[in-house]
């Protein structure tokens, strides 16, 4: 390996940790319900194909940016209650399981609703970011990735600071401990839980919408939650540390995989090498990097 | 986890010996004689081969507890094994590479059952998607698996054993539903013995499993083995009784959430929900094309269908779910015992 690229390992490298963050975007989604309701919330990903749709279809009729924005986020709000209201109000104290087959059948209505309404096109989507790769000291880095891992890093700041110093993120972390208890002390769940899913509905708009310039707005936009879910394997469901780091973990070795060992396999191994990593981990440490000590034991 | 549907009762599941051997024989003889075509084509033949991949699934969710979302893998390593052995080793008997599929399906579903050992509920779940990439990877990527077919289209052979061809559409019936009823009886056999009652300790409470003397881990494996084989011979059937040609992305993620629902609808712990959760799967988008054509006349693209479909699929889970936690199976045998108490009284 005497004449190894470093100038291109680096490239590579690099390029895998901001695509990790953009998988971070996707995984925070889950930690947020996961914190506050024990949920995996599967229909995140759906969520996200929806904010994203509603966003183009908008634009596309001549809405600006703004209030495109502003009225999908409403909608995804609407939504956040109405799941409230008609799938976690009847299903509260159940077990988590019966709560994520839920969310499992939630995804396959807010897909097909999504699509019923504005169609199964693909549609492209400018932010106004050029995706222009530049140079830093020979390694060349898209300046798209770099815009996305701002956000990111903006969204994870802001929750972090949301949950640790606020009285209502305090309340948020009462229910995620206990929530009969949570309840007997007088905090209003069914509130909470509508706060926390429109909240996870911003979170689902925002990642939608980097994925979407990515990728282009369309049904695989909800499978994109299969590339989060090593992630939060990984970091832990209910750490939002553990989505980031996690997410840059995975990022970075599945393309370094891809790149150095993919050839041995043949290639196309990214569908499944993040689930290795995360299973190898998972069997060294089972709660995952920050996730809490005890997982499930009685 | 521990708790899931602790609440249900084992479930009396085939009801006595009398009703299972009338229903055979409607099975083997009536639906033989009177079904057409269509129905043996569109209806029996996937309802068969889902009913006993949901009786598969039922023995490692419903029983042992373990959920699991790669259920369509194993039945896709079901129907390449299948396919490979008969093609590879000569004069096996086609009966003997279906019960080879079985067991490497088992092997496989091994494998994939070893982080049970350390990871429970949600991230076990997950882990279990590795599977349905993995396989579905493996399968496309290496044409070995497909004797070098285009992007892994599989062709059926014949079905035959010991020199009697189930040829069309009710040979292939026949010769499922005989498949079927061994393995729906051989699982009966199984959730009533020691073994069956072990999943149940060890889903319902794995410290007091362990406490009375259950080996934990072993169970889990076991458990894991058997759903795996279910699921893989379900998989033959699939590919060889009912599609006749497969490629290994017919067995996506979408058929093991299939499968899944099939087992809620239908209800988790029981024998006779995959049955009931399988008919319903199958039996439901006919009758919503059906509608749809009929109320809405030709604006009713397949387009629009295919996601009203989704939703509704959604809509009928979320409700199961709050409702009918017990599925189908419970609704039946409360309506069953209402219109008894209802006989008795006039």
């Amino acid at each position: 390996m005497s004449d190894f690229d470093w100038l291109f390992f680096i490239e590579v490298l690099v390029g895998g940790l901001l695509s990790g963050v953009m998988y971070s975007l996707v995984a925070i989604g889950f930690v947020l319900i996961y914190k506050t309701s024990g949920v995996l919330n599967f229909a995140q990903g759906a969520m996200l194909l929806f904010a994203a749709l509603t966003f183009v279809s908008l634009t596309e009729r001549g809405v600006p940016f703004a209030l495109a924005f502003a009225i999908t986020f409403a909608i995804m709000v609407v939504i956040g209650i109405a799941i409230e209201r008609t799938v976690l109000r009847p299903l509260t104290n159940k077990p988590p399981i019966t709560l994520f087959m839920a969310t499992l059948g939630l995804s396959y209505v807010i897909e097909g609703a999504a699509q019923l309404i504005w169609g199964t096109q693909v549609h492209g989507l400018d932010l106004g970011i050029e995706d222009l790769p530049f140079d830093v000291g020979g390694v060349f880095i898209s300046q798209f990735d770099i815009f996305a891992a701002v956000v990111a890093a903006g969204m994870v700041a802001a929750l972090s600071a949301f949950f640790r110093y606020t009285r209502i993120g305090l309340g948020f972390r009462a229910v995620a401990d206990d929530q009969f208890a949570a309840l007997a002390i007088g905090l209003r769940l069914p509130w909470i839980w509508a706060t926390v899913w429109a909240a996870a509905g911003l979170v689902a708009l925002v990642a939608g919408l980097l994925w979407g310039a990515r990728v282009g707005v369309q049904f695989s936009l909800s499978l994109i939650v299969l590339k989060a879910l090593p992630v939060l394997v990984l970091g832990g469901f209910d750490s939002i540390l553990g989505a980031i780091v996690g997410g840059l973990l995975i990022g970075a070795t599945e393309k370094l995989a891809e790149v150095y060992i993919g050839e041995y396999f043949g290639g196309g191994i990214e569908g499944w090498f993040a689930y290795v990593v995360a299973l190898a981990f998972l069997l060294v440490r089972p709660s995952g990097l920050f996730g809490q000590k005890l997982v499930e034991r009685v | 986890m521990s708790v899931l549907t602790a609440d249900l009762p084992v479930s009396r599941s085939l009801p006595g010996w009398a009703g299972t051997a009338a229903l055979l024989a409607v099975a083997y003889v009536a639906v033989p004689i009177f079904g057409t075509s269509y129905l043996f084509e569109a209806i029996l033949l996937p309802f068969l081969a889902l009913s006993l991949a949901g009786l598969g699934l039922n023995i490692l969710t419903g029983y042992a507890g373990q959920v699991s979302l790669g259920s369509a893998a194993f039945m896709a390593v079901g129907a390449f094994a299948a396919f490979n052995f008969n093609l590879r080793v000569e004069s096996l008997p086609l009966i003997a590479s279906i019960a080879l599929a079985g067991f490497a399906a088992a092997a496989i579903g091994l494998v994939f059952g070893l982080p049970s050992l350390r990871l429970k509920g949600f991230y076990l779940a997950v882990s279990t998607l590795a599977a349905q990439f993995f396989v579905q990877w493996a399968l496309t990527k290496f044409s070995w698996f497909s004797n070098d077919s285009a992007s892994g289209v599989i062709d059926a052979p014949p079905l035959s054993i010991a020199g009697v061809a189930f040829e069309g559409p009710v040979g292939r019936y026949l010769f499922s539903l005989t498949v079927v009823t061994v393995l729906t009886f051989l699982a009966y056999r199984l959730v009533i013995s020691q073994t069956g009652r072990n999943f149940i300790a060890v889903r319902d409470n794995e410290t007091a499993a362990r406490i009375i003397g259950v080996p934990v881990l072993k169970t889990k494996l076991l458990a894991f083995a058997i759903s795996s084989f279910i699921i893989g011979v379900a998989g033959v059937l699939w590919a060889f009784a009912y599609l006749r040609t497969v490629e290994p992305a017919g067995f996506n993620l979408d058929r093991s959430f299939q499968i899944l629902f099939i087992v809620i609808i239908g209800g988790l712990a029981s024998i006779r929900g995959a049955f009931f959760g399988a008919a319903l799967i199958v039996v439901f988008p006919l009758v919503l094309s059906r509608l749809g054509s009929f109320l809405l006349g030709d604006i009713f693209d397949s387009g629009v269908l295919d996601m009203s479909q989704r939703i509704v699929l959604g809509t009928l889970i979320i409700l199961f779910l709050i409702l009918e936690p017990d599925g189908l199976v419970a609704l039946w045998d409360r309506v069953r015992k209402r219109i008894g108490t209802g006989l008795r009284r006039s």
